[in-house]
């Protein structure tokens, strides 16, 4: 079965998921942001790439940061942005996902943007796209489900590269709740990809995903040995949820075992940096002298996602 | 109508029989094999020439979707399609809406499909009362009506008191009780195999745990109890490993699995493909190896298509949200012989699965099998030709397949029900 | 074809611009030629303002054709626009769409007093009605569309140009 990330020539028509994206398209990707990072600093921060585009942000999952990074990058393109919170319109009225996609194809759309809360909604998308002779409409998954978050991703990565240049020699650690985290899943895939020689992820075994090793990574489960002279501190946010579902008693004994404090990421290598992908959850997965301290790079991480998203809405509509 | 199916190859696994010869059928029944009986002169030849003709299949679960699913599927496409599928005889799942726990029910739904004359067919009741695990069925009226066995089709009973004392009361009268091995809280919010496909395509899983464990339970009720119980669509290795071993220790259990987990493993959901979105779950391609093995070696007793119309809006939504189910009627011979030739088993033991094998668990000693007496259900395939499996040549309204594109052999020629030709010619 | 030095025509070129320039004048050079020849000319015409550098990919008129270069660079312009006396600087002057694109980006970066173009050659064949204050040599005949007339910069700094198919 065709990736349905790729066009017939192989080209990337949509961005879905970084799992399976060959390394050198990852490479453009982040090459192509670099550019787009000194747009901001300009008197006219546009550029005139998606002029006469229409963007459709589909967000059946709220995210106000998310989909207004979106926003910022596709106006920053000079393209025509419309926002649809699909969970006070059709939808709700039980419209399927696909009609709703045909009646905004209809309204002359360019590129959807979509985040759902099921994994696989902008795959079965994009591939209705494709069934239907759509091919010049493309998807940019904005975070389904468990699945992927490429385009975090990709400015998870585009940071480390910032920081760190080479990802042959690193040893990256991703701390918290993977088993829900497309997040996580989106990091794994690239970080494999790119070749880094050691990913681990720490975590107690409810927060894990069975057989997650396979995915290539190494599991700890004490955050002390996790850490040890490790170059890049990942951090998941813990949702309040997942103390119901039996999964972790309470957030304090989460902060103890797994929470970043100075003392903890004072065993990894002093210069390693701590991410995030935010919102942060201070004083249960991070403390806020980390998140606010030198080594956190979790503020840039919000410019280059910035950037990351111009370069890949740029990339695709000019396919 | 006298007929005569002349120089067909003929595989009868009741009998075990496989040989060229030809077979007359009057007044419904088979009256010769090999040489005509005396007097006999055909109304109408068939010509087998080349082809198998063996027992009408049967397929012990098969969904109609009537009553309360017209919408997805009727009596009529549905018997189109058995009949394509060279299927004669077929037991119904009691989750139809109403749920078959009604003996009216079951009475009307055995009228109807008597009238429209084509596949004979064997409901399952509902074990409680609307499937919801409380309160039993009326077991001894639902008998009456037509029922051959009871189950909760894919809703398992929460309550393990309850269930033990439905399979008590079931045994009062020797009934036979059908369970689906699912462990309620551990299958909770899961929809595909709890391993490293699920994990990475962020699909919460249903564990193995949840078969073995519920599996495990039911055998220890069923031994306390005297029930005569049938395990429905195994999915795993270590459901299987249990199941022989409560035969080890001298238990009467049978159990059964469905094409789709012989031939199709965690990984075939590949993009999202809800075609593959099942129940129980398709598992890991050890589990489906231990599967074809168990059904070669007959540990697992019979393979049953699990048709489940689907319409193209319960199957074009993301994974999670859509409607578990493949159609699979007219597929029910063509992927047996593909798992025989896997397996390497010969068509008269190949074969059994879905003819005297199947008939056992249903109870069926009519037909099954093509002895002199026998009703003369009867189905002629070619088994050297393939079809590709396309939506436009199914004939069920459910087009759900995961095995759509595929190049499958065995096309059936005719099918005979009570010696009727009723697809064919 | 026999190609003239780009040595040479550097210094022509700076030799037509010095009556003309005065200390405020930046240079604004179009990546990748005429990054290397403002570079160049701002040695020669003694600027002590290190030229900007300016990368058209986003401002090309056959994106929705071509689109995205492969390996778009980074615009710098480390000094005000606004207000200031510009000449933007290329290697080679052909349909003009690319200085079109220059000086659209440069325009998002605030109002010059006035800006000028200085190119090395102009091979003649505009799609645009653009024309370059300065210039070494203007062809006497077209050059094929299939060739690509570019400067290139050898390890040690010299400049020369090169014909290469497109």
């Amino acid at each position: 079965m065709r990736n349905p990330q790729l066009n017939k020539h192989g080209e990337l028509q949509h961005l879905l998921t970084l799992d399976g994206l060959p390394r050198d398209v990852i490479t453009a990707i982040l090459d192509t942001a670099a550019p787009f990072t000194e747009v901001a600093e300009r008197e006219v921060k546009k550029l005139p790439l998606l002029r006469g585009k229409s963007i459709f942000n589909l967000f059946f999952e709220n995210s106000t940061r998310t989909r207004t990074t979106f926003e910022i990058a596709a106006k920053r393109l000079s393209a025509d942005v419309v926002n649809l919170n699909v969970s006070t319109s059709s939808a709700a009225k039980g419209e399927s996902l696909l009609d709703t996609v045909d009646n905004l194809c209809a309204m002359q759309a360019d590129m959807f943007v979509v985040r759902h809360a099921a994994s696989g909604a902008p795959v079965l998308i994009a591939q209705h796209l494709q069934a239907t002779a759509r091919d010049h409409i493309h998807v940019v998954n904005a975070g389904d489900g468990r699945h992927a978050h490429p385009t975090q991703g990709l400015l998870d990565m585009y940071t480390i590269r910032h920081y760190k240049r080479d990802f042959s020699n690193l040893v990256i650690a991703i701390v918290g709740d993977v088993l829900h985290s497309r997040v996580a899943r989106s990091q794994i895939a690239a970080l494999t990809t790119l070749g880094v020689p050691e990913i681990r992820v720490i975590g107690p075994r409810t927060l894990l995903p069975t057989d997650v090793e396979r995915l290539g990574v190494r599991v700890f489960h004490d955050m002390s040995a996790g850490l040890k002279d490790v170059d890049v501190v990942m951090m998941l946010r813990l949702q309040n949820e997942r103390m119901n579902g039996a999964l972790l008693p309470t957030p304090q004994e989460y902060y103890k075992m797994w929470g970043l404090t100075q003392e903890k990421l004072a065993l990894a290598h002093p210069d390693a940096i701590v991410m995030h992908p935010g919102p942060m959850n201070r004083g249960v997965e991070i403390d806020s002298a980390v998140a606010d301290g030198a080594q956190a790079v979790i503020l840039p991480q919000v410019t280059f996602g910035i950037a990351v998203r111009m370069a890949v809405m740029s990339m695709l509509a000019g396919q | 109508m006298r007929i005569q199916i002349a120089k067909g190859r003929v595989i009868d696994p009741a009998n075990q029989v496989d040989r060229v010869q030809d077979v007359y059928i009057a007044d419904g029944r088979v009256v010769g094999l090999g040489s005509a009986p005396a007097g006999f002169e055909a109304d109408r030849h068939i010509d087998a020439d080349g082809l198998v003709v063996c027992p009408g299949l049967i397929d012990i679960a098969a969904r109609l979707r009537e009553p309360g699913f017209e919408y997805l599927a009727t009596l009529e496409t549905e018997m189109e399609a058995a009949m394509a599928g060279g299927i004669t005889s077929l037991a119904i799942p009691p989750d139809t809406d109403p749920v078959l726990d009604e003996p009216g029910l079951v009475e009307m739904l055995c009228y109807r499909a008597k009238k429209l004359n084509r596949a004979h067919i064997y409901p399952v009741g509902a074990l409680t009362l609307g499937l919801k695990g409380e309160r039993l069925s009326e077991m001894a009226e639902l008998v009456e009506a037509g029922c051959v066995a009871f189950s909760q089709a894919n809703v398992p009973i929460v309550d393990n008191m309850v269930l033990m004392r439905a399979m008590q009361y079931a045994a009062t009268f020797g009934f036979r009780v059908w369970l689906q091995p699912i462990a309620p809280f551990l299958a909770r919010g899961g929809y595909a195999h709890d391993g490293e496909v699920a994990s990475r395509l962020g699909l919460p899983g249903i564990p193995v745990a949840a078969e073995t464990v519920a599996l495990y339970t039911y055998l220890q009720l069923a031994k306390i109890t005297g029930a005569k119980l049938h395990v429905t669509r195994l999915s795993s290795a270590a459901g299987l490993a249990l199941v022989d071993q409560a035969r080890a220790e001298g238990m009467d259990v049978s159990c059964d699995v469905s094409i789709n987990h012989l031939h199709l493993s965690d990984m075939d959901i590949g993009y999202f493909n809800a075609n593959c979105h099942l129940v129980p779950p398709l598992r890991s391609n050890r589990d489906r190896e231990a599967l074809v093995q168990g059904l070669a070696e007959g540990r697992i007793n019979a393979v049953c298509s699990d048709h489940t119309p689907v319409d193209d809006d319960g199957k074009q939504t993301p994974f999670s949200e859509s409607e578990a189910g493949a159609t699979g009627m007219e597929l029910l011979l063509p992927l047996t012989l593909k798992w025989a030739a896997e397996a390497k088993l010969p068509l008269v033991q190949a074969l059994a699965r879905i003819t005297s094998d199947a008939a056992a668990i249903v109870g069926i000693t009519k037909a099954g099998h093509l002895a002199a007496g026998a009703r003369a259900d009867v189905c002629v395939f070619d088994p050297a030709a393939y079809t590709t499996v396309s939506r436009e040549a199914l004939k069920s309204q459910g087009k759900n397949t995961p095995f759509l594109g595929l190049e499958l052999p065995g096309q059936v020629r005719y099918t005979l029900v009570e010696g009727q030709v009723m697809y064919g010619g | 074809m026999q190609l003239p030095d780009a040595e040479t025509l550097c210094r022509q070129l700076a030799a037509q611009m010095r009556p003309h320039v005065t200390p405020d004048t930046v240079l604004v050079g179009i990546h990748t030629g005429g990054v290397w020849l403002a570079e160049r000319l701002q040695q020669e015409l003694g600027l002590t303002q290190p030229p900007g550098a300016i990368d058209v990919s986003f401002y090309r008129d056959d994106y929705g054709a071509r689109g995205l270069h492969p390996q778009p660079q980074r615009t710098e312009i480390p000094f005000a626009v606004e207000g200031a006396p510009v000449i933007i600087v290329d290697d080679v002057l052909y349909t003009g769409r690319t200085t079109r694109a220059a000086l659209n980006e440069l325009f998002d970066f605030g109002r010059p007093a006035r800006v000028e173009l200085a190119v090395l050659v102009d091979r003649g064949d505009r799609e645009l009605p653009i024309a370059a204050r300065y210039c070494a040599l203007t062809l006497p005949e077209s050059l094929p569309a299939s060739q690509n007339l570019q400067l290139e910069r050898e390890e040690d700094g010299t400049l020369t140009l090169r014909l290469i198919d497109a």
